[in-house]
């Protein structure tokens, strides 16, 4: 069974003459344990639809539903990391307490927060940063302590809107390749938001692609990569360009 | 310099503008004068007074007011009306109110006080960043932690500039107060006595050194509390 079922969901910003529909009617399933990627080009509702998923904006028709529930508010088990990590960690907070804050509400006592802290940021490889402050810190590690913050919350579904497109290029790479990693350790579902058509099929076992907007669903490719995927033998595939191909031709379309 | 050299060479009557190294010497002198003691002890307990009511007050009322919209919409008016009375304007009320004691000086200050750390608040309360409030739904942290964890740590660079401005205000306001309304003791008061009485102005601009001094030094002091716990955030205004 899908753990995330959206049913032609759309969205309209407004009324009347300034309305805006941003979302057409759109549905797809991801399953457990899936990486989705939902690729289309900019400002086509992405995040609309993310926000919508994630609980955080009710959709003015159709529904979303996770694990066979509809969704009115943020589920318990859902973790969304954001574009701007600069503005969604906590400035007077170390690196451990930003990691740490959501965990407070959650029934655990010190030791077990501080232990999941510990592992989430050695999984991001910031074990030695927990004591500093997030402006100490470059922007892709900072993408990392908001990456360590919704693994140490032991989400079942981690959304993901544009998480790498404020870094470099070499950090994004690297970023990526930890989302894989992760995944697979985690034992998460992952959806990712994107606007790159590489890094969708690069991350996806599954590509939902979106049209222009009032977004709509153009077409699902499954992604059939063998073997673990490395950034430059994966990319440089036959079946990667084949697919990169396929996909650029559907959003372009 | 200037001020020594047209002291000294007669320019104007030495008696209404002594000499800085007069002034100096009397300054030094001052701590060693009881009735300028009590006056100074006077001054800064008030100050405290009025400055802590004022905070309490202005920071309680901002989060009520910055937070909840219908009572924002209805007590911007409001304040804005009533923000620019000067407080020496309110002397005579006050005094019929309260008489002569420190009570009138505390009130007046408090009362000039409350607007600099008030309009901080509200303001910093429309700048708190909409992504944090939304990564703390993500999380489903709870309404009270968020304000707690959140909100208030998001608006306190602000208040603290309000807090900064407020307590200038408020030592202002006090020597005024003490300055104009007589009775009591106080600097003002002091420094009353001793010009309009004595004609003593080399004691008058040493007290007046020393309330310059004094009020530089809580400003610097704020500053540098800002720098040691809240490098990370924005100003405020009213700079």
């Amino acid at each position: 069974m899908s753990i995330v079922e959206v049913t032609d969901l759309g969205h309209t910003y407004g009324t009347g003459r300034a309305a805006h529909t941003a979302l057409g009617g759109l549905s797809f399933t991801v399953d457990p344990g899936e990486l989705v990627c939902i690729v289309g080009p900019s400002g086509c509702g992405k995040s609309t639809l993310l926000r919508c998923v994630a609980g955080l904006l009710r959709p003015s028709v159709g529904s979303v539903s996770y694990r066979g529930e509809t969704v009115t508010a943020v589920p318990a088990d859902l973790a969304v990391v954001f574009q701007d990590y600069g503005r969604s960690l906590l400035p007077w907070r170390t690196v451990a307490g930003n990691v740490e804050f959501p965990l407070r509400d959650r029934g655990l006592s010190a030791a077990e927060r501080a232990a999941r802290v510990a592992e989430a940021l050695s999984w991001v490889g910031l074990a030695d940063a927990a004591g500093r402050r997030p402006w100490q810190l470059s922007g892709g590690m900072q993408q990392r302590v908001c990456i360590a913050r919704a693994l140490a919350y032991r989400p079942a579904v981690m959304l993901m809107d544009e998480p790498f497109a404020s870094v470099d290029a070499q950090t994004r790479a690297d970023l990526e390749d930890l989302v894989l990693k992760l995944r697979a350790e985690a034992d998460m579902t992952v959806l990712v938001v994107t606007h790159d058509i590489d890094e969708s099929v690069y991350l996806a076992d599954r590509v939902v692609v979106l049209s222009r907007s009032p977004a709509t669903v153009v077409e699902t490719l499954k992604v059939d990569l063998a073997g673990p995927r490395d950034q430059i033998g994966t990319r440089g595939s036959e079946a990667f360009v084949r697919l990169r191909t396929e996909v650029a031709r559907l959003i372009r379309r | 310099m200037l001020w020594e050299l047209i002291a000294r060479l007669s320019v104007v009557d030495a008696r209404f503008v002594p000499p800085p190294s007069l002034v100096l010497s009397r300054f030094v002198g001052l701590f060693g004068d009881a009735a300028f003691v009590a006056a100074v002890v006077s001054t800064v307990l008030s100050w405290m007074i009025a400055l802590a009511i004022a905070v309490a007050f202005a920071v309680l009322l901002g989060l009520a007011v910055g937070m909840v919209p219908v009572l924002r919409t209805v007590s911007i008016p409001i304040v804005e009306l009533v923000r620019p009375l000067p407080s020496v304007a309110l002397i005579p009320l006050v005094i019929c109110l309260l008489g002569t004691d420190a009570q009138t000086k505390i009130t007046l200050a408090a009362f000039a006080a409350t607007w600099p750390t008030l309009m901080n608040t509200i303001y910093a309360l429309g700048e708190v960043d909409p992504r944090l409030l939304e990564t703390a739904r993500c999380f489903r942290i709870s309404r009270w932690r968020t304000i707690s964890g959140v909100v208030l740590p998001s608006i306190s660079p602000f208040v603290l500039t309000g807090v900064r401005l407020s307590a200038s205000v408020a030592l202002i306001a006090i020597v005024g107060t003490e300055f104009l309304a007589g009775g009591g003791i106080g600097l003002g008061q002091y420094a009353y006595m001793w010009g309009t009485n004595a004609g003593r102005m080399d004691i008058v601009l040493a007290a007046t050194v020393f309330a310059g001094l004094f009020g530089g030094l809580v400003n610097a002091g704020f500053l540098a509390v800002r720098r040691r716990w809240l490098r990370w955030g924005p100003e405020g205004i009213g700079q």
